[in-house]
């Protein structure tokens, strides 16, 4: 494989995750907290619903863990690609 | 000892800790000037990222805010954190391999442009001055609080210690001492929380204790101060209540505007690789949630202790059925003396409208049938709680639990901490952009490099007299900055800067017009409904939802903004050529992390 096609495919290889984790970003946001909040009244959390918990906890928590999901990945993609540093 | 002595030590104390920091931490070089030479560590810069980005706004208003709205005002808890999951993936990474200075230097560089270069330095100033106004105007206030000066000498003092660190030390001076800052803020967020959690809902973590229950009657204290704020005409406190569509174009309005934010971006050039910028994303959000998750706690408890004072049945859920507080316990009982101290200042007050010896605080807008039966009942006239500031929620909020005195004066040096150090960012990016790329860049491109760090330091010091002057006399636009500097960040930086990365058909002339037709359009909107430069009187429109284009707000239309630029800059940049070969080989050599370290090698 030549440098050009590698580096092509580490890079569509990292749009990828960035789809992936930008997808999961916007469920628990614009989804659970605020538009699908009334699907998920019915599950009941401390004195309120779980997308009240989503909108003031969770989203947060899970954005935590996904820019070092990210990273991580990315760690692993740049070894297998040759490019890491 | 007295409060005001105990204030003395806390503040003076930390003030010390910078200044030693900045003595330390001197800068030799323009690299240790913009950039503190690569080489803090991405834990430390997450630490420094954290303090740069919470300021006066996130310490002080951010729990009024939730406080008084509840559910709705979410919209800033995610939009203000969701931002930097954009900044990991998108634009950190690849900044920080492209390996210059400034944001500017970057949009210049791709967009092979002068012009694009100038644009993004305008862009630059007016976000990052409009910004540094409000962080001046906290200092003062914060100071002629708790120190008893003027606002002006207060203002004075905090200029004088920026000036300390910030022009001796540049990047690396204001990184260690934001380090500190954010360490001395987080414990002064977080002490009250706790005493606080625990004495509502014997939970030690605020996180936990916003959904567990009322020690004292036992039900949940989400649904009980829903109760307790419904019976007295408010809105529920966990209820939806605002558009939908517009919740979600604000909280991504502030997402984008936080990914686009200059000074906030440039932090990520110091760390030593490409793989610490992604991590320091993440350990900026750690540390900036220890206080995003907290603030949610300590405005509904607040909202409650402030209700529960004026309703004392409220403890358990009840309100009008039991007495409110008498004015003689305001006046007299020395656990009510958070009440006489505040009211001194203008940001809470109260009159008995009806003159029945007690002040009883509802909301007498309400449409409520309950509600008009006791307002008949009791004879009221009207809410007797009449000015009930957001910003005492956390300032007052140690006083209104009866906690000691000294976490009282850790919370004085927590709101300066804050603001000092978002000042100290906001300042670097400003003499950044003006040193480098204005006078380096652009007026004298063979400037010696002492020359370029005196011309740094200099517009450093030139900027600190303008943020203060404008913190003096701030101009009557200053609350309504916010909306603009989130605005444009997101409808003119996060767009350029990301399409710079992912696409190599963009051009000159698309980015150009992009940015251009992004912060003209967003501009006419923010004017149209909040007055030509804000000057009031010269709204075309009220700012009502009625009004409003699609429901979109204002302070939403950042993300229209962003979509504008997007739209421009594909249709311009594919009606015109390519860009040059050179510029394309640039976007493939900063989507890969190799050769980072030095200067590029292929």
């Amino acid at each position: 494989m030549t440098d050009k096609q590698s580096s092509n495919a580490y890079w569509q290889a990292n749009v990828r995750i960035i789809w992936i984790c930008l997808a999961i970003w916007a469920l628990v946001s614009y989804g659970f907290a605020i538009i699908l909040r009334p699907l998920l009244s019915a599950i009941k959390i401390g004195g309120t619903d779980l997308g009240f918990w989503f909108a003031q906890q969770g989203s947060i928590l899970v954005f935590i863990a996904l820019i070092f999901f990210y990273a991580a990945r990315m760690n692993r993609l740049d070894r297998d690609h040759g490019v890491d540093e | 000892m007295s409060q005001f002595t105990l204030n003395l030590i806390f503040i003076g104390l930390s003030f010390a800790l910078y200044i030693g920091i900045a003595i330390w931490a001197r800068a030799g070089s323009t690299a240790e000037f913009y950039a503190a030479n690569r080489g803090v560590g991405p834990v430390m810069n997450g630490m420094a990222t954290a303090a740069d980005w919470m300021s006066a706004a996130s310490f002080i208003s951010m729990a009024g805010l939730i406080a008084f709205t509840g559910y709705d005002n979410s919209t800033f808890l995610m939009g203000w954190t969701g931002g930097y999951v954009l900044l990991a993936m998108l634009l950190a990474p690849y900044l920080r391999k492209f390996g210059k200075f400034t944001v500017p230097e970057f949009i210049g560089d791709r967009f092979y442009s002068q012009t694009a270069r100038i644009i993004g330095v305008i862009c630059l100033l007016i976000i990052s001055i409009t910004y540094v106004i409000g962080q001046m105007t906290g200092v003062g206030v914060t100071f002629s609080r708790y120190l008893e000066v003027s606002n002006s000498t207060g203002l004075w003092i905090g200029a004088g210690l920026v000036f300390v660190y910030a022009v001796l030390g540049g990047m690396k001076g204001i990184t260690y001492t934001q380090v500190a800052q954010y360490i001395v803020l987080i414990i002064a967020y977080t002490i009250p929380a706790v005493f606080i959690a625990m004495q509502l809902t014997g939970h030690v973590l605020p996180q936990t204790g916003l959904f567990g229950s009322l020690n004292e009657g036992g039900g949940k204290f989400l649904a009980t101060l829903d109760q307790v704020v419904t019976d007295l005409g408010f809105k529920s406190y966990t209820g939806h209540h605002k558009s939908t569509l517009d919740m979600v174009l604000f909280t991504l309005a502030l997402m984008i505007g936080t990914a686009g934010l200059p000074h906030v971006i440039i932090r990520f050039f110091t760390v030593p690789k490409v793989s610490d910028a992604r991590k320091s994303a993440g350990w900026a959000l750690v540390f900036i949630a220890l206080l995003y998750t907290v603030a949610p706690a300590v405005g509904s408890m607040s909202r409650f202790n402030l209700t529960a004072t004026m309703w004392p049945g409220a403890e358990s859920g009840q309100t009008f059925s039991q007495p409110a507080v008498s004015l003689d316990a305001i006046e007299n009982d020395p656990e009510k003396a958070w009440m006489r101290n505040w009211q001194v200042t203008g940001l809470l007050n109260w009159e008995d409208k009806n003159g029945d010896g007690m002040i009883q605080y509802y909301n007498d807008g309400a449409e409520n049938e309950a509600l008009s039966a006791v307002i008949a009942e009791q004879n009221l006239q009207g809410n007797e709680l009449t000015t009930v500031n957001n910003d005492i929620m956390v300032l007052a909020n140690p006083e209104i639990a009866n906690l000691p005195g000294w976490v009282i004066a850790i919370v004085a040096a927590g709101g300066l901490a804050a603001a000092l150090s978002t000042a100290a960012g906001l300042l670097l990016a400003i003499s950044g952009a003006v040193s480098h790329d204005l006078v380096k860049g652009a007026i004298n491109p063979n400037i010696s490099e002492k020359g370029e760090l005196l011309a740094a330091r200099i517009s450093m010091a030139v900027s600190i007299l303008v943020a203060t002057m404008l913190g003096l006399n701030p101009p009557g636009f200053a609350a309504q900055t916010v909306a603009l500097a989130f605005g444009l960040a997101a409808s003119s930086i996060f767009p350029v800067l990301m399409m710079g990365i992912f696409s190599k058909r963009i051009n000159k002339q698309g980015a150009i017009a992009g940015m251009l037709a992004g912060i003209l359009s967003t501009l006419l909107y923010i004017f149209t409904y909040k007055g030509w430069f804000f000057i009031a009187g010269t709204n075309m429109l009220e700012d009502t939802a009625a009004n409003w284009v699609f429901g979109i707000s204002p302070a939403s239309f950042g993300v229209i903004g962003a979509l504008i630029n997007f739209g421009v800059a594909y249709v311009v940049s594919n009606a015109t050529e390519e860009p040059p070969l050179e510029v394309q080989e640039l976007v493939d050599s900063i989507r890969v992390p190799r050769g980072a370290g030095d200067a590029v090698s292929h």
